[in-house]
């Protein structure tokens, strides 16, 4: 494969074959991941660098395979249907949302960052605000019901995200049912934000101070409905799937990563907790309220696929747990936080003053100055560790906006889990790592 | 833990020979580029296991810009998040990097995981990771002029460049 590189001197992204690495660039590639001793590298390089050229072939799959769940490009390099090695080619969706986030307002910020990881969109406005009130020095003075409403709204996206992952994680194994039940389910969830914020998705709903509404009239009721419907329906699932030769046979053993390499490879989430830590960022580093909540943390044993799939499958059942702790205490109060700097006026007070017009005009047109500082905040998205890097240099617009994208870290994790499988099973693996692609591009 | 936070008020306190800051009640430490991989390697070794993010900051619009401890503020900034799982906590570590010689040693054979996030940098800064196996870019074309997370690289401006395309 000839590589057509113009102007520029960096080279290209591809895989590249055999006969133009090094053994020492392979070994290097394996070893530093596994942190074999150099002996031990070397003789598996042995084996690596004994397939001769003319028995593999590197492919690709995708751009836009109907398994890598949007536009992530593989190449595997297969001996028969062997993976011996994997290198995914990102970028497609790569949209420069940094920059973006850098020419918008504190204020619209939320606009830009919701739309990263579309399957958890809350997740994402409220790490960015959680940064932003870090800066502003208003992250202690948040409202008590603020703060519930955000643990209501993000552990409701955490089942929605995790639904959907079995419903494509079925598709992609060919249990097409589960694929029809999955964003069945995930679509009461979707109904109850649409109720909420206006929107099913992209919501811009969790904003720096607080919220832009409050809950709605009746809306205990329709997260009821949510909660009582779905154990049955999960049971259904169970059957279909946890307990079915077939399904296990096709994820148990797949994808094994051990805690070590997950570790130096920097995973998070279901994968890090896949391999038996237990580490979840509500736990062991709580924020918001989680500290007074009782949950558990799932763990997995073996690191492979199936123990990723029980993990998202279990936490389903247990942010339920957290949904009707967070109902039976859903304190009353204000749902953002009374400051006239970030706070815009409310609708009725508008029509009466002239200051508070002003006032709403100015912080929608010029947005509210933050301090001098940086800052990183993160929080458990259901992919892993969702972080926000805020550098401010004094005005209204972030200097620096950079997101730590959960599903860009573990994307990194598949050549890993790929190596010395079958063809068959890389599907198999792309589905466990449950990447979100508008995440690794931002 | 090798802080040796003094009694005096207003001291220093360093860890592995570089100031530590405290950033909004986050700990910030500041290494220069010579010392960067050495207190990475410290840094692991008292349990910061897990290396959660690498970033870059341009600061050509904050010329004037002070970090105090005597150290010399440069364009670039490299950040790089560690996270201690054992003992729950994080630190983060801030290296400045010169315009004129924007190059840094690589992470990767500490933390793995930092490849894919040195790549990025490279590619929206233009900060060369030096001994990373693979330095192209990561997220914009292979053939694509510019890096565009720079200050000086605006927005909206550049006609969509792609290869093959007939113009």
């Amino acid at each position: 494969m000839t590589i057509v590189s113009a102007g520029t001197a960096e080279g290209g992204q591809e895989l590249l074959s055999r006969s133009e690495l090094t053994a020492k660039e392979l070994l290097r590639e394996v070893g530093s991941v596994l942190r074999l001793s150099e002996t031990e590298a070397a003789l598996l390089a042995e084996v690596q660098t004994e397939a001769p050229e003319d028995q593999t072939m590197i492919i690709n799959m995708g751009p836009q395979h109907p398994s890598t769940h949007g536009v992530l490009r593989l190449m595997l390099e297969l001996q028969g249907e062997t993976v011996l090695r994997c290198k995914p080619i990102i970028g497609y969706l790569h949209t420069g949302m940094e920059k973006t986030g850098e020419a918008l307002t504190y204020m619209q910020g939320g606009t830009n960052v919701t739309r990263m990881d579309y399957l958890s969109p809350l997740n994402n406005e409220l790490v960015f605000s959680m940064a932003v009130e870090k800066l502003l020095g208003i992250d202690g003075d948040i409202p008590e019901r603020a703060v519930w409403m955000r643990m209501l709204l993000s552990e409701l996206n955490r089942m929605s995200s995790h639904l959907l992952f079995l419903a494509t994680n079925g598709m992609d194994l060919g249990a097409v049912s589960m694929m029809l039940y999955g964003w069945r389910e995930r679509e009461d969830v979707l109904r109850f934000f649409q109720k909420v914020t206006g929107l099913r998705m992209n919501h811009n709903f969790i904003r720096p101070g607080g919220l832009a509404a409050d809950l709605p009239a009746g809306w205990r009721d329709d997260v009821l409905a949510i909660l009582e419907g779905l154990p049955s329906r999960l049971e259904e699932y169970d059957i279909l799937m946890t307990g079915q030769p077939i399904w296990r046979e096709r994820l148990q053993g797949v994808g094994v990563i051990t805690a070590q390499e997950a570790i130096a490879l920097g995973a998070t989430g279901p994968i890090l907790r896949s391999t038996g830590v237990a580490w979840d960022l509500r736990r062991d580093m709580p924020y918001l309220r989680y500290d007074e909540l009782d949950f558990d943390v799932i763990v997995g044993q073996y690191g492979d696929a199936y123990d990723r799939y029980s993990i998202r499958f279990n936490e389903i059942r247990e942010s339920m747990r957290i949904v009707y702790q967070i109902l039976e205490r859903m304190p009353s109060g204000d749902f953002r936080i009374q400051n006239k700097k970030v706070t815009p006026p409310p609708r009725a007070r508008i029509d009466e003053s002239m200051e508070a017009l002003i006032h709403h005009f100015k912080i929608f047109t010029e947005g509210f100055k933050v301090p001098e500082g940086e800052v990183y905040e993160a929080i458990e998205s259901p992919r892993g560790e969702i972080g926000c890097y805020i550098v401010s240099d004094g005005s209204s617009n972030p200097y620096r906006m950079h997101v730590r994208a959960p599903s860009f870290v573990n994307i990194q994790t598949m050549p890993h889990m790929m190596r010395g499988g079958l063809v068959a099973d890389a599907v198999a693996v792309i589905s466990s790592v449950d990447p979100v692609l508008g995440e690794v591009d931002r | 833990m090798s802080d040796s936070a003094d009694t005096i008020e207003n001291a220093v306190v360093t860890q592995h020979g570089c100031p530590v800051q405290d950033s909004l009640g986050q700990r910030v430490l500041h290494a220069s580029r010579d010392q960067y991989v050495s207190v990475i390697k410290s840094l692991a070794d008292e349990g910061y296991e897990m290396c959660v993010d690498l970033t870059g900051v341009d600061y050509l619009a904050m010329p004037h810009r002070t970090i105090g401890f005597g150290i010399q503020a440069e364009r670039f900034e490299v950040v790089v998040n560690l996270l201690s799982l054992s003992q729950r906590k994080r630190i983060r570590v801030r290296v400045q990097v010169p315009a004129d010689d924007a190059t840094i040693p690589t992470l990767f054979d500490i933390h793995p995981g930092t490849e894919a996030h040195e790549r990025e940098t490279f590619d929206m800064f233009g900060i060369v990771f030096s001994g990373h196996p693979d330095m192209t870019r990561i997220l914009m074309p292979e053939d694509w002029d510019g890096h565009p997370l720079r200050k000086d690289y605006s927005q909206g401006s550049i006609p969509v460049q792609f290869k093959g395309a007939n113009s």
